[in-house]
């Protein structure tokens, strides 16, 4: 039969991808319902929020942080609960990185405070003197995209259904509106208390740093 | 009618993409050697500003590595390797040497809008499928393209029968076509939010857990289909080719190639053990991992056992010395990898230095010396000159196999100590370590990693030299040789 296969190129070639495509319909498939539903009292990200995660991978906190707390003892004393499946629902992509270089980020938000994120995102070493991370001084004066962040909401709720409400709508008009009743408001809330007169007078002014979602989005991490 | 004139075969587009290789290898490893160093001193984080952190770079260096180097050397070994097993030009026809062109063409356009993305931070974020919806398209394009020129040359060829690495190269197509398909399956934002946002941004098609389960069926399987099926692709042919000496076993290449086509896949779960994935999957991924140490060893020993009774050979010619010690390292790196993937071991394992080890033994000692050695046995032969240097190619043996055994060996230790101290707790029940003592600990094993990297980056220096000396100032050479390469 080899030896017949070898002299034609076409059912080879069937063969092969018959060969490959077997595990993955068996090992990926049958899962992908049950992986897909939110634990109770899930709620999708902001506007904001989706904005820092945008920040999160476009400065690539992935390289070095994961967001996947393993079931022991040391990760859970470390770290706080395991993690579920169900709380990743609105993750897309799903960020639980593969190294460790720094710590788990996954319940960042129940430990650390806004203006802790503030002083260690300037300079890490002011509040960790033998950290490795660099800082990301650019995020304070960066500007986040929330226009796409919102452009992001408005599409995972159309074609996923991620339950929004019905002020996330296509458009540039629903957009503006958004920006000023809740976007905004919610920035400014977080640049208060990572208590930098710099950052709360951007956000004054329409515009939001970067490190101001990225915060919100750590926040929201519980 | 039968025409009794000697085949001329085209090797325009195989050149073409070895210059590439040797480019992008320079950049790819020049950042890997950065970003290393980064690690043991963090101000060389500040050099490029935003452009220049360990973050940013890492997926540049990947990528560079992967998608330009590794796949250049690929492509280069395909476009010299099909017509001659087949019996064909790419010269015969005007169809496939006008798409090969194509190919070429859109493939540096992609590689440099995935270099200049990347730098401005515009990333799907998932691992080894970072680029964007357009650039994605382009790929499949590009993938296409690649198909239609290998099936076109294997409609058209006069040797009837499919040589082995063609085989290999088939699996590549196939194998990476429907990962990556898959993979990066997903939806533009600006056309469902009425054109709000960038024109360049999208979600990903899965959330969460299912997003994982897929993204490491790629991950995983993408180290199958671009470090393992293509550059055993290579050695099938370039080993036999360089030594005189025929495949030692038929039997053992068809259990290698069915085995590993069948069991590579099953194994991606490994990547995700203790995670959120289903228990069942997590022991599948581990199970079949364990398995995959058979066909893996079945391909290196049946290349070692190739080489039975002109061992001699490996002290004469610097080029089977590369082929052999790449089989060994495959070995090494088949055999580590499914150590890991013991579940309690990867307890330990996971998060840590030791898997960027794991990679490096593999790609630095088994991928990159075997694309090494296809080159410089396709360089005589392409461009009709000697090699330049052999005490060059020597040294550069050397001193890269140095830095390959100083990086995983660092790495070992580096990940194996950060393991233990994570999870270590005192006669209360208390973590004995706070995070930053478990990374404090591991600055001289950073600083031997860079120095290992350093001196493997040399080594590219100097292969890139020698290759340059032999494409423009090699001694001519008026006959194709027929097995061991020429050189100076």
């Amino acid at each position: 039969m080899f030896h017949w296969l070898e002299k034609n190129p076409f059912f080879f070639a069937v063969g092969v991808f018959i060969v490959i495509a077997y595990a993955g319909l068996i090992e990926i498939l049958p899962n992908f319902a049950e992986a897909a539903r939110p634990v109770k009292g899930l709620k999708p990200y902001t506007v904001l929020q989706l904005a820092g995660k945008e920040v999160y991978k476009k400065d690539n906190c992935i390289a070095c942080h994961s967001q996947l707390i393993r079931p022991f003892k040391a990760e859970t004393d470390r770290y706080g609960q395991y993690s579920l499946s169900g709380e990743y629902a609105y993750d897309r992509p799903f960020l639980w990185g593969s190294k460790r270089t720094g710590p788990d980020l996954h319940r960042v938000g129940n430990y650390r405070t806004p203006d802790w994120h503030a002083n260690h995102m300037w300079n890490p070493k002011s509040v960790v003197p033998d950290s490795i991370m660099p800082a990301y001084k650019h995020q304070f004066t960066n500007v986040a995209d929330l226009e796409t962040a919102y452009a992001e909401a408005v599409t995972v709720k159309k074609v996923f259904g991620t339950p929004y409400g019905a002020d996330i709508a296509p458009g540039k008009a629903a957009y503006e509106k958004e920006l000023k009743t809740k976007i905004l408001p919610e920035a400014l809330k977080i640049a208060t208390e990572m208590k930098r007169d710099d950052l709360i007078k951007m956000v004054k002014a329409g515009k939001v740093p970067e490190v101001v979602a990225l915060v919100a989005y750590l926040e929201k991490l519980k | 009618m039968q025409s009794n004139a000697t085949l001329e075969y085209d090797y325009t587009i195989a050149k073409l993409y070895m210059w590439t290789a040797v480019i992008f290898g320079i950049v790819g490893m020049t950042i890997g050697v950065l970003i290393a160093s980064q690690l043991a001193f963090p101000d060389l984080n500040y050099l490029f500003g935003e452009y220049g952190t360990f973050s940013r770079l890492r997926p540049m260096h990947t990528n560079v590595v992967i998608y330009g180097f590794t796949v250049s050397g690929i492509f280069s070994t395909f476009y010299y390797v099909s017509q001659r097993v087949l019996k064909v030009s790419m010269g015969e026809s005007k169809l496939l040497m006008g798409l090969g062109k194509l190919q070429f063409g859109l493939y540096l356009i992609a590689a440099t809008g995935m270099v200049v993305s990347l730098a401005m931070g515009i990333t799907a974020s998932k691992e080894y499928a970072q680029m964007e919806w357009p650039l994605d398209a382009l790929i499949v394009v590009i993938w296409v393209i690649w198909g239609v020129i290998m099936f076109g040359l294997i409609g058209l060829r006069r040797e009837k029968t499919l040589y082995i690495s063609l085989w290999y190269y088939i699996a590549t197509f196939l194998g990476v076509a429907m990962l990556y398909l898959f993979n990066n399956a997903e939806v533009p934002t600006i056309f469902f939010s009425g054109g709000l946002g960038a024109w360049y941004h999208s979600v990903s098609m899965y959330a969460g857990t299912n997003d994982a389960l897929v993204q490491w069926w790629w991950g995983h399987n993408a180290v199958a289909f671009v470090f393992t099926v293509p550059i055993i692709a290579i050695i099938y042919y370039f080993l036999p080719k360089e030594s005189g000496q025929a495949i030692y076993s038929y039997k053992l290449s068809l259990l290698s190639f069915w085995g590993l086509m069948f069991v590579y896949l099953w194994a991606g779960g490994h990547h995700l053990l203790w995670s959120t994935v289903p228990d069942w999957m997590q022991t599948m991924g581990s199970v079949f991992s364990v398995i995959l140490i058979l066909p893996s060893w079945g391909s290196a020993i049946n290349m070692l056992l190739t080489m039975k009774g002109e061992w001699n050979q490996l002290t004469k010619n610097p080029l089977v010395k590369f082929m052999v010690l790449a089989s060994t390292f495959y070995m090494l790196s088949t055999l580590e990898g499914p150590i890991q993937a013991v579940k309690s071991v990867n307890a330990i394992a996971h998060f840590t230095d030791w898997i960027p080890g794991h990679v490096h033994d593999g790609v630095l000692g088994w991928v990159a010396f075997m694309i090494f050695a296809a080159i410089m046995h396709m360089a005589p032969r392409v461009f009709k000159r000697e090699i330049y240097s052999k005490s060059l190619l020597e040294s550069q043996f050397w001193i890269q196999t140095i830095g390959v055994v100083l990086y995983f060996t660092s790495m070992w230790i580096a990940g194996i100590t950060q393991g233990m101290m994570w999870r270590a707790v005192d006669e209360y029940g208390n973590l004995v370590y706070s995070f930053i003592d478990t990374v404090s600990v591991l600055h001289p094993y950073y600083a031997l990693r860079a120095l290992g990297g350093l001196l493997y980056l040399i080594g590219m220096f100097m292969f890139a030299y020698n290759f340059f000396k032999t494409a423009t100032a090699g001694r001519r050479l008026e006959q194709e040789p027929r097995y061991r390469s020429p050189m100076a």
